[in-house]
């Protein structure tokens, strides 16, 4: 570990806080450090990725190792939201004991917000220096990786991920060690690793919080998994919208070749492995596996048929493993703890934990990671605060939007539910990547189908009928809603619509096109039929009321 | 693999559109296209590092790509116009994104969006736009933590506050956002 300094000052350089001048406020506080001296050159000031709280950026954490023990849970270290350039002086004397000026905008670090997460894939994330292998390493990057290909045979690796009971973090939740042996166990020949970091998910920000604050955790995760798996090359597909995160990505996967931690002969070992950085261009279908290597390749992003699936026929015909990057991310820690250590974590069916983004109509934004099972009001009421200004016994929740475009609304009755892939599923929904968008009682859930609704319009690669035409049916029918001049008859043809749609769909697209719309009728039903006309109007009169006795 | 290795040139080459294109530009391209040894599943990058180029895609570019790349003008075309970042048109002098992902839509992004469209007198999603600006709309940028965002010349401006409509006036106001705006008073392509 490094050597402790005695104040240090953790600016988050990840990109929630940049676009809140993070930058501008770093570059003061060098400068104020410069014109203060004294007490406040000691101040060791370094840019860390996410702090958690993106919603009140720029957040810097100000570590004292000597302690003063005011923050027993959080040790030494306290936080300060909202900070301006201006007010870098001040924040260095709060530092240096010599004000306290920024009380105001200090935050509880026994708060839930914080208290309430475990940092698993995100141990790293707000603590070492993303554009530092040094940084890394002296925090253990690496360490998991050299012991494997020193020590351990691809099954005894393979082995470790099938015990931590991982499962794909990418939507569908296909368990990570399984997967891992049928790419392993192809027939002998080349093999791919590919990680998917599309995250395509509007409302959906962990995986790019994890690229731009720790990305040698996922080199490491994913040149464990090459090793396990037999392959010699890979990819990480990012996304164009992630500017920050592709250059930090590919400046760490520079310094990693540099040290030999990719490329020939691997830490002295007889491994190789080559990774490049490929950028997409804005195809939310990409995210698909098939339709990614077809874009890894520089084609158009269309899916195709599974079987054969990428285990078996990928990249250039290849077998390919395909994970997403917290899947990947994961792996160090399993490897150091112990799968059964991971295995502990969480619920029966989904173990470990989970990292969420929170946003929408909820106080306290950012990202929160909690072991898979904790309930949607833990993380929505007391993690988030529910939403701000409301209270009431669900704070004013209406629905918790979960699972982006694939996915559902769950309404506030049912809170409670424990976050696993199974009663999300249950309840009409998914895990999806983990995006959590949180609705107040204004927002009108025919409204919320239709935006996801024309996102798949927008979205549909085009390639199979019931998607590209369905969606846009649907679409239309769901504006009838939101104008107010929809019929009985539309809410039952809009339900007939989107079981054809889900079923005859080639790809999980234009198959999970239709749950937004699904869920918001079973939790929301009124709220359709209140966008029916005139009840006078209606064909027999008071049909809808009949149809309310369904579940 | 996918490139056939005796296309030797697309059918459209020599294109004509090809001698309007600044000498230097279709130079840069033939070196870009070499640091990429010229492996049609480098396309993808390489039309990214041409629009960076142009700003756009311009056809006689395509068609260079193309030849280059020894693949088919059809494909080219076929990928530029399928991924939604790949402009096939010259943009206009400013851009501004709005996001309409879900966090943005929660937090008012299509009051945001027709607040702009308002105020620049163009309709969201015309790469025409008003001649100056083009508004188009985005699906998640990953800051949904700072809903509802918008995007201006490559700029990311958080928390635009939409329930105090002053400061958002002001706020739209400050970034250029007005009718009429002459390019130059705007905030430029900064960034
Ligand atoms: C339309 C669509 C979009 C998807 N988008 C993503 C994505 O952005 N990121 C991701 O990791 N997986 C995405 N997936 C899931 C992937 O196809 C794949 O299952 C996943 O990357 C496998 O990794 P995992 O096993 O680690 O979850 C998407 C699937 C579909 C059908
Ligand atoms: S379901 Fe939609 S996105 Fe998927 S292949 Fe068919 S048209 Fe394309
Ligand atoms: S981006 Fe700074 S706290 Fe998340
Ligand atoms: S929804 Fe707008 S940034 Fe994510």
């Amino acid at each position: 570990m490094a050597s402790p300094t005695p104040l240090q000052l953790r600016c988050c350089a990840a990109s929630g806080c940049r676009s809140a001048g993070s930058e501008a406020l770093q570059a003061a506080l060098l400068a104020a450090r410069d014109q203060l001296g004294g007490a406040a050159e000691a101040v060791t000031i370094k840019p860390v990725g996410c702090l958690r709280l993106c919603g009140r950026g720029p957040l810097v954490a100000l570590d004292r190792s000597g302690g003063d023990g005011q923050e027993p849970s959080a040790g030494s270290t306290e936080l300060y939201a909202e900070l301006t350039p201006e007010q870098a002086p001040a924040l260095l004397a709060a530092a240096t004991g010599l004000g306290d000026e920024l009380a105001a905008q200090r935050l509880d670090p026994a708060h839930p917000f914080f208290a309430l997460q475990k940092a698993v894939v995100l141990e790293g994330c707000g603590v070492v220096n993303p554009e530092s292998i040094d940084d890394a390493l002296a925090h253990g990057s690496y360490a998991q990786l050299k012991r494997v290909l020193l020590e351990c045979t691809p099954e005894q690796v393979r082995d470790q991920v099938k015990r931590s009971g991982l499962r794909g973090r990418g939507g569908a939740g296909y368990p990570t060690g399984l997967k891992w042996d049928t790419v392993a166990l192809q027939p002998p020949g080349p093999r791919t690793v590919v990680c998917n970091a599309d995250e395509g998910d509007p409302g959906a920000f962990m995986d790019r919080s994890v690229l731009e604050s720790d990305p040698h955790r996922l080199i490491e995760g994913m040149a464990i998994a090459a090793y396990a798996v037999g392959a010699d090359q890979g990819y990480v597909y990012v996304r164009a919208e992630y500017p920050l995160a592709i250059e930090r990505l590919r400046l760490a996967l520079k310094q990693a070749r540099a040290k030999g931690l990719l490329g020939a002969g691997i830490a002295g070992s007889s491994f190789n492995l080559r990774l490049e950085v490929r950028v997409g261009a804005g195809a939310y279908v990409c995210g698909e596996e098939t339709a990614l290597l077809a874009s890894i390749q520089g084609q158009r992003g269309t899916p195709r048929p599974r079987p054969p699936f990428p285990a078996q026929v990928g990249l250039w015909g290849a077998p390919t493993l395909i994970n997403n990057v917290e899947t990947l991310a994961s792996i160090p820690v399993i490897l150091r703890e112990g799968g059964d250590w991971y295995a502990a974590i969480g619920t029966e069916g989904s173990k470990g934990t989970k990292v969420f983004a929170l946003s929408g109509a909820v106080a306290n934004t950012g990202l929160v990671e909690v072991p898979m099972g904790t309930s949607l009001r833990t993380v929505v009421q007391t993690i988030g605060g529910g939403v701000p200004g409301a209270d009431g016994p669900n704070g004013g929740v209406k629905a918790v939007q979960t699972g982006g475009p694939s996915g559902g609304c769950i309404p506030a009755h049912l809170l409670d539910t424990p976050v696993d892939y199974e009663s999300l599923r249950d309840l009409g929904s998914m895990m999806g990547s983990g995006g959590l968008v949180v609705m107040g009682e204004t927002t009108s859930m025919p409204e919320v189908a239709r935006h996801f609704m024309r996102f798949s319009v927008n979205e549909s690669c085009g390639k199979c009928v019931p998607c590209r035409a369905g969606t846009v049916q649907l679409a239309q029918m769901l504006d009838r809603f939101v104008e107010r001049r929809a019929s009985l008859a539309d809410l039952e043809r809009l339900e007939a619509l989107c079981r054809m749609v889900g079923a005859t769909s080639l790809c999980g697209l234009g198959q999970a096109a239709p749950n937004p719309v699904l869920s918001t009728l079973r939790y929301f039903r009124q709220e359709y039929q209140a966008a029916c006309r005139e009840p006078g109007q209606c064909e027999p009169p008071d049909a809808c009321l009949l149809q309310e006795v369904t579940p | 693999m996918i490139a056939p290795p005796s296309a030797q040139s697309p059918p459209s080459a020599p294109s004509p559109p090809q001698a309007e294109l600044p000498a230097q530009a279709v130079e840069r391209t033939t070196r870009l296209i070499r640091q990429h040894r010229g492996r049609a599943d480098a396309l993808i990058e390489v039309l990214h590092q041409v629009q960076e180029l142009y700003g756009y895609l311009p056809p006689g570019a395509l068609a260079q790509v193309a030849r280059e790349l020894k693949l088919p003008l059809s494909r080219v075309h076929g990928v530029a116009s399928f991924y939604h970042l790949f402009r096939l048109e010259a943009p206009t002098a400013h851009r501004c994104a709005v996001c309409l992902g879900t966090a943005c839509f929660v937090k008012g992004g299509g009051e945001l969006a027709a607040r702009i469209e308002q105020r620049l007198g163009l309709r969201l999603d015309d790469a025409a736009g008003n001649g100056t600006w083009a508004l188009e709309h985005v699906s998640c940028l990953g800051a949904c933590g700072q809903a509802p965002v918008l995007v201006v010349d490559g700029r990311l401006e958080p928390r635009l506050p939409m329930d105090d409509p002053e400061a958002l006036d002001r706020r739209l106001s400050a970034l250029g956002l007005t009718a009429g705006a002459d390019a130059a008073d705007a905030p430029g392509g900064a960034s």
